[in-house]
């Protein structure tokens, strides 16, 4: 029972980290069609840039919405630099991204040294709750309510606002819309900033989980998002919290079960849906 | 009268085919012009070559007599021209209001108002305000493609066969709701379906090959039963 809790968490809060830096990707390729790998840049930057906030100013909750703003300030910089003159065009846009990405490890080497660095959880979400036997990870459960914060409020301007509307009708028919008078240039840049800061942030919140940050730290979930894309399908919010919260759990029964398998599981799954349903079990849901 | 579009010499390229060669042709306000022409003719092209869709390489368009080709899409539409492709360019998972709601810019009593009087144009539209558009009838779906293009409103509404795949009866109701419409607005119709044109517009242009072959009042190709036989393959 109590293993189970805790896989059950465990994967939860991985999922949400994996969900956090898929929603970008899926918005990013369902609205523009753009194939962009230096997401998991963005990732490590936020783990970076928040830890060294958090190292100077003691404050994590702010290191989060410094990170965030990061990722925002990035994501800008990337889209009107990098993105801008290969739209339309994978090959240069999986070949620029892939460089792009290597820049930006690259640099945090250059600021902050070429080793790993150690990074803590906050004293208030260090330690563990006990409840019955059950031993239960505070800084996982903040994991996971932030997840949930950050997936409903995105889900709310998605589902409640013009700009949601213009988002959504965008991943259905992007020609349309500019027909009808709307900016859509604008409004991408509008998401792609958005996901470079839930990238950022999701590497923030990985970092004390993981207990260290490196520059090549967004590689392996970067790997996971485009999973999660794919098994949510292309353009769906809501499918890439559902996909990654699958993952998540799967990898972590898996790991514990049968560790030697639990990457080929989530191969696996993604293998299955592009035979079988190759526009994503949620395609188009929203 | 008033030209309010104009095209000059148009010449589109989609990759390497050059498929507009010489599109030339106005469009007056408060009229409805049509455009007629065999299947793969160009009416498409010319139509999204006027909006930037498929921006064209050379020639002109005019619009209340500014030049426009250079203009991205957004501005050319903001500038007050509606479009219904002719695939209908429906949102499939968005419902009809979210499609009324994305469609009006502003708020306040001025859309309210318009969405009441685009609603009394399209009275079927209410019964599926809440429904995804996906799930409307090829007619419904029309009708909400016209209703999202008149709801703004436009100058000059551009209308790409609106018959396409609907049954006769729902061509007639098309039909009807386009006429009330006439007058109103200045449209570009672009029709196979000959009855149609004939009853609804006032000029007309022969496309052929990418060229813009024939024109005249919709009348004379009324009484011209070899040109018909000659361009559009029916008499
Ligand atoms: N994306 C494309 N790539 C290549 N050729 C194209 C493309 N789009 C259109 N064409 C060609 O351009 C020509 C004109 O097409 P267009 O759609 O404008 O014709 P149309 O007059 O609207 O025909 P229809 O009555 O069948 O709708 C056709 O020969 C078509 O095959
Ligand atoms: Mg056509």
């Amino acid at each position: 029972m109590e293993q189970i809790v805790n896989l059950l968490i465990n994967g939860l809060a991985t999922g949400m980290l994996i969900f956090l830096l898929a929603a970008g990707l899926t918005l990013i390729f369902g609205l523009m069609d753009v194939l962009n790998f230096a997401h998991g840049g963005f990732f490590a930057w936020g783990a970076y840039s928040g830890i060294w906030f958090y190292g100077v100013t003691g404050q994590y909750v702010l290191a989060i919405l410094f990170a965030m703003f990061v990722g925002l300030v990035l994501g800008a910089l990337t889209e009107k630099l990098i993105i801008k003159p290969v739209y339309g065009n994978h090959i240069q846009q999986i070949l620029i991204t892939l460089g792009f990405m290597l820049v930006l490890s690259e640099l945090l080497k250059v600021i902050w040294g070429p080793n790993q660095l150690p990074a803590h959880a906050p004293e208030w979400l260090s330690g563990s709750w006990l409840i019955g036997d059950i031993i239960i990870i505070k800084y996982r459960v903040f994991i996971i309510v932030v997840g949930l914060i950050a997936f409903f409020t995105i889900h709310f301007i998605l589902k409640k606002t013009r700009i949601g509307l213009i988002v959504r009708a965008g991943v259905m028919n992007k020609e349309m819309v500019e027909a009808m008078g709307i900016h859509i240039q604008k409004i991408f840049m509008l998401v792609f900033m958005v996901g470079a800061s839930l990238a950022a942030l999701s590497g923030l919140l990985l970092a004390p989980y993981s207990g260290v940050i490196y520059a090549e730290m967004g590689m392996d979930f970067a790997i996971l998002a485009f999973i999660v894309v794919v098994i949510g399908g292309m353009g769906s919010f809501t499918g890439s919290l559902l996909a990654a919260i699958l993952v998540g759990l799967s990898g972590s029964f898996m790991a514990y079960y049968v560790s030697e398998l639990s990457i080929a599981v989530n191969m696996l799954l993604m293998i299955l849906v592009l035979i079988f349903r190759p526009q994503g079990l949620f395609y188009g849901k929203g | 009268m008033e030209v309010l579009l104009k095209t000059e010499n148009l010449e589109t390229f989609i990759g390497q085919y050059h498929i507009l060669q010489g599109v030339t042709f106005e469009a007056i306000r408060g009229e409805v012009t049509v455009l007629l022409g065999r299947n793969g003719a160009g009416k498409t092209t010319t139509l999204r070559t006027i909006l930037g869709l498929s921006p064209p390489s050379r020639g002109k368009v005019f619009f209340k007599q500014k030049e426009i080709q250079e203009l991205p899409t957004y501005k050319t539409a903001n500038l007050g021209i509606g479009y219904v492709p002719e695939d209908q360019g429906i949102f499939p998972y968005l419902t009809v209001e979210e499609h009324f709601k994305i469609a009006t810019k502003g708020k306040g009593d001025k859309v309210n108002e318009r969405i009441e009087t685009t609603l009394a144009l399209f009275p079927d539209l209410k019964q599926f305000w809440r429904k995804q558009a996906g799930v409307l009838s090829g007619g419904q779906k029309q009708m909400l493609a016209i209703a999202r293009a008149y709801i703004n409103y436009n100058e000059l509404l551009m209308i790409d066969e609106p018959s396409k795949g609907l049954a006769p009866i729902v061509v007639e109701k098309v039909m009807e709701t386009l006429e009330r419409m006439k007058g109103e607005t200045t449209i570009i119709l672009v029709e196979q379906n000959y009855l149609m044109a004939e009853y609804l517009g006032d000029r007309f242009y022969i496309i052929d090959d990418g060229k813009t072959v024939l024109s005249g009042e919709m009348k004379e190709l009324k009484e011209h039963e070899e040109w018909r036989k000659k361009y559009l393959g029916i008499s």
